[in-house]
């Protein structure tokens, strides 16, 4: 090619170098997401982070009810990766408290004491926790005083986000608990590990309890003290009743007795002037949220505003089919029930059925279903929904009588207490006869006989059957109070674990083991087994004996 | 002849020094012959000009020429019909030009990426089809008229629904989570294949009348000029463009009718009835028996109607002002769908103008195509609730919900989860949309003035759909009976602009027997969808918002970019060594500043055996070896940020937490890859075209092998690493061959009988070779293809060492008796005594091995008949529908109602107790099939109306029969998944037309 060829090349090409570049045009960014610096420039951005950590408990995604899920992974938004409904079979339906008609997957491996580490329910309910650490440790890399201060805001909104710095802790210490209980042990991140692809490290069973321990009593002055935050955020009195249930079970965790500390913090609660409110169904009603007098800490749903099958809306509708009206939702779900086991803890009448003229707790069960025939509290067939006790504790009704939020009675409006005074004053009693110090038996026997004096309807019913004296303060006594007082509230795995009970031959219920009449199974069930698609995704972590 | 040139000579020298006398001194005379270089014959009418010249001289019928040039020509051309033009250096006044005649199928001009080529000129590996060879009968969205025309190529019509669309596979896929739709582009317009609300597909407004050809680009060399968007294949449709002359008109009509042969295979009223006696009588239970109903309604038959498609479209075509060559059509199409309420409306309207000003210098081509369509969806959900509703209970009852029979309960509302009635599903919801699109471009090729070889090409495009409509389902609907109804309106508009600015330099250098053409562009994409959100109300009171569906934001612009250089190089040299080299660099917005530019260079190089070898064969018309290798790229992945850090808010306020007495919503923090970049795939093909005996049998082989790598893939990543435990990110390996074949001969050719025969088939394995990071011995694969039963059961996995959906189920046991499946009975195939997970193997796959298209033709005198059928051999299915409705408990619903069962349940009896029933291997069928898709006759009457116009008439039956093995309704699904409950069922379908030019 000659040069004449070449320049007019070159002229020619000018055209084309003419075309701006459009690099710069390459940076996009969605019209409605904000970038971190944005979120946190107010205050209010903050609060609606700290909204998040609290309520991923309540519900699953940024969608209500479903869609836009926070954890994906193939799983089932509404029964797989929701808190309430993920912790209640994990610490319900492997009891004597709760069995399930419904065939999803593995679902019928709780009940059965038989999971293994492919169950996506546990995938699930392994995701959830650690995913609020994570929102948790975000918001802690956020809101050092530093940052806080660097983004102008000062006064009143940085002492309040210095506050939920707190809180979020607290969450975080919280949501380390329920992996503890579970699993034993925990992927572990703090707000030192960043976010990308990397490999977490894990932790034992001590350390972590450890960690848990050190973190409570770590934001004990942060917090705000008992009974001064405005409802739904914690305070000082979470704190210690968190502390109080971790050391009751410090046996079970690590080993060694901490029943001292137990009644230690279980009191602190109690002297904070929480009391127990007339009428015990009224705690688990549409307006729950009221009742601050008992309910120490709660899980915050709602019928228009907090949305999610798998928060409360789960207990008003699963445990009901056609007398779902007493439930105050539009349908039932046909699905889960107590065995005969939860019933035998209450009362009888001449008949067998249940006595519900003194202790008015087991009224929850004593419904339309059970009353028609009384052999429907055996379950013949797990799969059939009319064998088994339906149970009425949560009910989207107002106490009041006035209309729930949710028009159409799909979504409850019932707040999930996570704490409350009952389950201190049983602390207190359990720890004094573990032989903790700082606590006395008749104060023990006191705080039992006020949940019993509630229980039969603030008296001790005819006769004062109710009331307890020193000969039954025993051990068994405090297991079956805390039965009949916490049933369906995710206690009962824990408790029978405590006891010796949960995997041994000593106490059987029906269907334990997966047979009508109950057996014994491998005591690696007091643990569940790390999901196995975690141990490929982090090689890291390791399993628990025997799985 | 000797003697005649030796005269011709003199006589020719003489006429020059006459014409030089009198002739304006700068010109001279050039004379010459021009004759056959088979055998040397003297050819008649050669035109014969100077080059960048339009008039000249032709030959006499001895082949002489006799021309005035001025006396700076140094080229002149040489064209004729039938033969291939030249261009010969004047290196005096006496020529002798020898023109090959060419093989018309080699000279036909192909479509291909950025430009067009000779089809004996091809390096790639690229088949187009044009409007003659079209799928026959009623056929309302582009992509179904290469229905088995193309080897390699998989249409799969999502089903029978009014304008609905096909999924379009090209060699297989190539994508875990990225797509694996091939690229389109409509007259050099690349489109987005992502659909819009109010749309039943986004083909369906390109009417298929407007369609010169369809060229499909297969190998990395045809695709790689689109780079990041080519890994799929791509697939040029070209419209139909004016031409010069005087203005001809052409209208055409079809009148079809759409009619349902085949249901599935259903319990009947008796048999549900005895069954749910004898289940009473055996477990004393009468809660079922009480349940039942007295009547025998067919629900299918309730669903389904005949439907008739009604399409009419003119055109005009010809030059405006004897300067402009356009073209203009309307078109006019009414379908109904069988799904009863389903309907689809389509107005188009395509106006092409393609005039040259600056004395030819100056090319515009503009294509404006405008449709607007109106939808009726029909409710889908009615077919699924047709197979699966109590067949003993009647259509209509007395209730509170439109009079429609529904399940209630003691308090009269109805059972929240039970099967709705199908007929008040249709009737009660009344979901319409109206789509306006506008697709056009305007495409400059000037020609520069000072240096003709040099092309400055300009391309402006504009693809502008918008959408929208009002889904409304009635207040008295048991569906939505808690809100009083539920009255939805949406809106939707997708924009995608393109400029695109190029050089193109081609230059024949006679002396080194080379052509070169070198191509240089710089373009621009942009893809803006504007979303408008809206809540829904109720009925009840005065239109209450519907709880929860009060949407956060009013509009949402979610939005991508692409900008891109490229550059190509053909070389040919001797016409015989042809070589092709590309590269492009795309930039995306998808991925962050460190890692958005992917380069895709691409090789091809195409040896002419034929003129190497075989040049004087009467046998062989044409021989050609093809290889190329090539990267291309996969970007689309849904998430147009993946790389970004961002938080995002609540969606809707029934995301909100309660402190104190307010709500507040969310703003949570996404998960996100930073580091994530293109998904690249190496391609390479080996390919022969050939043809023999004057075309009479011509075809193509091709082999190719595709790796991907750097898939973006959504897989599990360590708890607490990132803010979710799955994350799209770059990891794992797909490996493709395959085995293409394509042969079309023609057995019978006389003069009044002409048989055409062709068909193609394919082979194509595709396997995933890694799909994680780090290695684990117990990592099984990733669960995919979710199926029914109760909660989600995964069906499928992405596996290493399998094909993509691979199925992976437990062994079903059989009574070795009676050959039937035993219930709840599975092998335990790890023998430890308990069936789980670890018992399940991996079994068949989705994906067919084999595709087959066949076509062939008969013409007699003005009578032709012509048919086309494909299939897939190595697929399978699962039989969704057996597992979920062959069983009692199907039946029996939990929930206390009644359900219809697949017939299927009285030969197994299972119960649906056991949960591993729907992971049976009992359920994986072989869904290999043939489908003779089409029979067409036609007849050409020839000139009609005072032989001022022709007519042409003609009859078809499309989906005319399925040959399979498949047990239930249909063997092709468009889920790549291979599951299959109910599709929309697909009809057979009759239709007559007749056209008429004038």
């Amino acid at each position: 090619m000659s040069s004449s060829i070449i320049k007019k090349l070159l002229l020619a090409a000018v055209p084309a170098l003419l075309v701006t570049s459009c690099a710069k045009k390459l940076d996009l960014f969605p019209q409605n997401d904000l970038t971190s610096a944005t979120t946190y420039a107010t205050a209010a951005g903050y609060k609606s982070v700290l909204a998040k950590v609290y309520g991923t408990l309540a519900i699953t995604g940024n969608t209500g009810p479903a869609g836009a899920p926070d954890i994906a992974g193939g799983l089932d938004e509404g029964s797989q990766v929701a808190f309430i409904r993920g912790f209640f079979n994990c610490e319900e339906l492997p009891t004597d408290e709760a069995v399930v008609a419904w065939n999803d997957q593995t679902i019928h491996d709780f009940h059965n004491l038989a999971w293994t580490s492919a169950d996506p329910f546990l995938k699930g309910m392994y995701a959830r926790p650690i995913y609020d650490i994570t929102l948790a440790n975000e918001y802690l890399r956020e809101s050092t005083d530093a940052k806080v201060a660097s983004r102008g805001i000062t006064g009143a909104d940085a002492a309040d986000i210095k506050k939920s710095r707190a809180e979020v802790r607290f969450l975080r210490a919280f949501n380390y608990w329920v992996m503890l209980d579970l699993f034993g042990k925990s992927t572990f991140i703090t707000e030192a590990d960043g976010i990308g692809t990397y490999l977490p490290k894990e932790i034992s069973r001590a350390d972590l309890f450890n960690y848990i321990e050190s973190e409570l009593k770590a934001i004990d002055g942060d917090l705000a003290p008992a009974k001064t935050i405005e409802y739904g955020r914690v305070d000082q009195s979470a704190e210690w009743a968190l502390l109080a249930r971790l050391y009751l079970n410090a046996q079970v965790y690590i080993g060694t007795p901490k029943y001292t500390e137990a009644i230690t913090y279980a009191s602190k609660v109690i002297g904070a002037g929480y009391q127990l409110l007339s009428g015990y169904g009224k705690l688990f009603m549409a307006d729950n949220d009221k009742e601050t007098a008992e309910i120490i800490w709660s899980i915050n749903c709602d019928g228009l505003h907090t949305q999610a099958y798998g928060n409360t809306t789960f207990f008003v509708h699963a445990p009901c089919g056609d007398d779902h009206n007493d439930y105050g939702v539009g349908g039932g779900w046909n699905g889960y029930r107590a065995t005969s086991a939860l019933a035998a803890l209450f009362p009888k009448d001449g008949s067998g059925n249940i006595d519900t003229t003194g202790d008015k707790r087991g009224a929850s069960f004593y419904t339309s279903k059970y009353k028609a025939t009384s052999s429907q509290v055996v379950i013949k067939d797990v799969s059939d929904f009319s064998n088994g006790l339906h149970v009425k504790k949560y009910i989207n009704i107002r106490s009041d009588g006035g209309p729930v939020s949710d028009v159409t009675n799909t979504f409850s409006d019932v707040d999930f207490p996570v704490f409350r005074l009952s389950e201190m004053y049983l602390i207190y009693a359990e720890a004094f006869l573990r032989g903790g110090t700082g606590a006395d038996g008749a104060t023990a026997l006191s705080y039992l006989n006020k949940i019993r004096w509630r229980a039969y309807g603030d008296s001790y019913g005819p006769g004062n059957a109710g009331q307890l004296t020193s000969g039954n303060l025993t051990l068994q006594t405090v297991l079956d109070e805390r039965g009949r007082e916490l049933f369906w509230e995710g206690h009962r795995r824990t408790d029978l674990i405590r006891y010796g009970l949960l995997t041994s031959g000593t106490y059987l219920w029906p269907w334990k083991g997966g047979v009508p009449s109950g057996t014994a199974v491998d005591d690696k069930y007091n643990l569940f087994a790390i999901p196995a698609t975690n141990r490929t995704a982090n090689p890291n972590l390791s399993q628990n004996t025997g799985y | 002849m000797r003697k005649k040139r030796l005269l011709a000579r003199p006589l020719a020298l003489l006429l020059v020094l006459l014409l030089c006398m009198h002739a304006f001194p700068q010109n001279k005379v050039i004379t010459g012959k021009v004759t056959d270089s088979k055998d040397g014959s003297p050819i008649q009418g050669v035109t014969v000009v100077p080059k960048g010249s339009r008039t000249g001289a032709t030959t006499d019928e001895k082949g002489y020429f006799h021309l005035t040039v001025k006396n700076n020509v140094s080229v002149l051309v040489f064209s004729s019909i039938g033969f291939t033009a030249k261009e010969v250096a004047v290196t005096g006044a006496d020529l002798a030009v020898s023109l090959t005649a060419f093989n018309a199928s080699l000279s036909e001009v192909i479509v291909v990426a950025y430009g067009t080529r000779r089809k004996g000129d091809l390096t790639g590996a690229v088949t187009s089809v044009t409007a003659k060879d079209f799928q026959k009968g009623e056929i309302a969205s582009a992509e179904q008229l290469l229905q088995g025309k193309v080897a390699g190529l998989q249409i799969t019509p999502g089903g029978g629904a009014a304008g609905g669309g096909s999924r379009i596979r090209i060699r297989g896929v190539s994508s875990l989570n990225g797509s694996n739709d091939p690229l389109i582009v409509i007259d050099g317009m690349p489109i987005e294949s992502n659909n819009l609300p109010g749309s039943a597909n986004y083909l369906n407004t390109i009417n298929p009348d407007d369609i010169e050809s369809v060229s499909v680009q297969k190998d990395a060399s045809a695709t790689a000029l689109y780079g990041s968007r080519a890994s799929n294949g791509v697939i040029i449709i070209t419209t139909k463009k004016g031409a010069k002359g005087g203005v001809k008109y052409s209208f055409n009509t079809k009148l079809s009718l759409a009619h349902l042969t085949k249901y599935i295979d259903v319990l009947s009223a008796d048999q549900v009835r005895s069954i749910i006696n004898a289940d009473a009588t055996a477990t004393g239970n009468n809660s079922y028996k009480n349940l039942l109903g007295t009547s025998s309604t067919n629900w299918q038959k309730m669903v389904f109607r005949d439907a008739t498609a009604f399409d009419n479209n003119i055109s005009a075509s010809g030059s405006l002002a004897k300067i402009i060559p356009f073209r203009l059509s309307f078109g006019y199409l009414n379908q109904e769908g069988i799904l009863k309420t389903n309907t689809f409306d389509r107005y188009s309207t395509a106006l092409n103008l393609s005039p040259k000003f600056l004395d030819d210098h100056l090319s515009v081509n503009v294509n404006l195509k405008a449709a607007h369509t109106n939808n009726r969806f029909a409710d889908e959900g009615a077919i699924g609730a047709a197979v699966s509703f109590d067949p003993t209970q009647p259509v209509y009852a007395k209730n509170n919900y439109g009079g429609y029979f529904e399940w209630l309960q003691a308090d009269t509302k109805p059972i929240d989860l039970a099967t709705r009635n199908p007929l008040g599903l249709l009737d009660l919801r009344h979901n319409t949309s109206g789509v306006n699109r506008f697709l056009g471009n305007i495409q400059l090729d000037y020609k520069l003035h000072f240096f003709p070889d040099l092309h400055v090409l300009v391309n402006l495009g504009l693809d502008d759909a918008k959408g929208k409509g009002n889904d409304n389902i009635d207040s008295i609907s048991a569906t939505n009976y808690k809100t009083h109804g539920k009255f939805t309106y949406y809106q939707q508009e997708k924009r995608n602009t393109l400029t695109g600015i190029s050089l193109l330099y081609s230059k024949e250098i006679p002396s080194a027997k080379s052509k070169v053409d070198v191509l240089l562009t710089h373009e621009y994409q942009d893809f803006t969808t504007y979303a408008y959100n809206y809540a829904s109300f109720g009925e009840r009171g005065n239109k209450d918002t519907v709880p929860g569906s009060a949407p956060q934001f009013a509009t949402d612009k979610p939005e991508y970019r692409l900008e891109s250089y490229l550059g190509r190089l053909n070389y040919t040299f001797a016409d015989k060594y042809l070589l092709t080299a590309s590269l492009r660099r795309d930039a995306s917005s998808k991925f962050s500043p460190a890692t958005r530019v992917g380069y895709f260079p691409a090789f091809a190089a195409a040896w002419k055996l034929k003129e190497e070898f075989f040049s004087n064969s009467g046998v062989i018309s044409e021989l050609k070896l093809r290889g190329s290798w090539g990267i291309t790229g996969q970007q689309d992945v849904g998430n147009l940020y993946p790389y970004l850090a961002r938080y995002s808010r609540s969606t809707n306020s029934a995301a909100e937490y309660q402190f104190g007495n307010t709500f507040y919503n969310f703003l949570r923090p996404v998960a996100y890859d930073a580091n994530i970049k293109w998904e690249t795939t190496t391609a390479a093909d080996l390919g022969m075209d050939f043809s023999f005996l004057n075309n009479r049998i011509s075809g193509t082989v091709d082999v190719y092998h595709k790796k991907t790598k750097d898939l973006l893939s959504v897989v599990p990543v360590p708890p607490g690493s990132n803010f979710d435990i799955t994350l799209l990110t770059n990891v794992g390996n797909m490996d493709s061959k395959g085995v293409e074949f394509t042969l079309n001969t023609t057995p019978v050719r006389t003069g009044t009988v002409t048989w055409d025969f062709g068909f193609n088939i394919t082979y194509n394995t595709s396997k995933i070779t890694k799909l994680l990071k780090q290695s684990d011995p117990n990592f099984t694969g990733i669960d995919v293809s979710a199926v029914g039963g109760g909660l989600t059961n995964y069906i499928g996995k992405f596996a290493v060492g399998y094909a993509p959906y691979v199925f992976n189920v437990y062994k079903q046991v059989y009574d070795p008796k009676t050959g039937l499946p035993i219930d709840g009975l599975f092998e335990d195939r790890n023998r430890d005594g308990q069936i789980n997970d670890a018992d399940r193997y991996f079994y068949k796959k989705p994906a067919p091995d084999v595709l087959l298209g066949i076509n062939t033709q008969v013409t007699y005198k003005q009578w032709s008949l012509a048919m086309s059928a494909h299939g897939t051999f190595g697929n399978y299915m699962y039989n969704q529908y057996n597992s979920n409705n062959g069983v009692l408990r199907a039946v029996k619903n939990p929930l206390l109602f009644i359900q219809n069962g697949a017939s299927n349940y009285l030969q197994t009896q299972f119960t649906g107790s056991n949960i591993n029933e729907y992971l049976s291997d009992y359920y994986i069928e072989n869904a290999s099939f043939v489908r003779l898709d089409n029979i067409n006759v036609g007849y050409n009457a020839g000139k009609v109306f005072n032989k001022k116009a022709r007519l042409r008439v003609n009859a078809s039956v499309n989906n005319v029969f399925v040959i399979t093995k498949y047990k239930g309704l249909d063997p092709e699904t468009s889920d790549d998944k291979g599951l299959m409950f109910t599709i929309y069922f697909r009809p057979r379908v009759f239709t007559l037309g007749a056209s008429i030019d004038f």
